[in-house]
């Protein structure tokens, strides 16, 4: 009938694939090792944001699992490398 | 029923969600690469982080309660946790830009 949600869709999934383009090269250049863990932590929120998507367009709830597993990686990994950054070592002693 | 029958109440309001969404998220990591210290670009993508996740999982909260017709909302588990878990990575970060030596 209303055909106005796959549009919005793929127009999203284009927004977010030029998001992920732009912190891709963000992290492939970035000065610091600081710009290139943030570069990381927006890459993994868009692709999660990606997946949500997708999982809007095929009506199935098997993408929702992956979207949380996804972020909750996602943060562990970005902590612990903020984490090596301040301090030298992930777990201390 | 698919997504392309949804009832019109609930696409409009997701298509709106969905566009505002992939603008923000867009604009948010065209400021990560073009602002030009650490200091301005961190808070770039915090507007993609937080806004246009919420946009997202708002829409398919509201589009998979229109598709299974009652209410569903585990969506609002990512939600909660990527409210909780962004400002911490943001601050960590900050903490380890400033206390690094500069290079």
């Amino acid at each position: 009938m209303n055909a106005i949600l796959p549009w919005t869709i793929h127009f999203a999934l284009a927004c977010f694939a030029l998001a992920m383009i732009c912190a891709l090269i963000r992290l492939l250049r970035g000065p610091a090792a600081q710009d290139r863990i943030l570069a990381l932590d927006t890459l993994y929120i868009n692709g999660m944001l990606s997946i949500l998507m997708l999982g809007i367009s095929s009506g199935s709830t098997l993408y929702f699992d992956i979207a949380l597993l996804i972020a909750l990686f996602g943060f562990v990994g970005s902590t612990a490398m903020a984490k090596f950054l301040l301090r030298g070592e992930v777990i201390e002693p | 029923m698919s997504i392309a029958n949804l009832p019109l109440w609930a696409a409009l309001p997701a298509a709106l969600l969905l566009v505002c969404s992939g603008l923000l998220t867009l604009l948010g990591s065209l400021g990560l690469l073009r602002l030009k210290s650490f200091d301005a670009r961190i808070h770039a993508p915090t507007m993609g982080n937080t806004l246009g996740a919420g946009c997202v999982l708002l829409a398919s909260m509201l589009t998979s309660s229109a598709l299974a017709e009652r209410l569903v909302i585990h969506e609002l588990l990512i939600t909660v946790f990527i409210l909780i878990s962004s400002p911490v990575t943001t601050m960590l970060l900050m903490r380890a830009a400033i206390f690094r030596p500069r290079d």
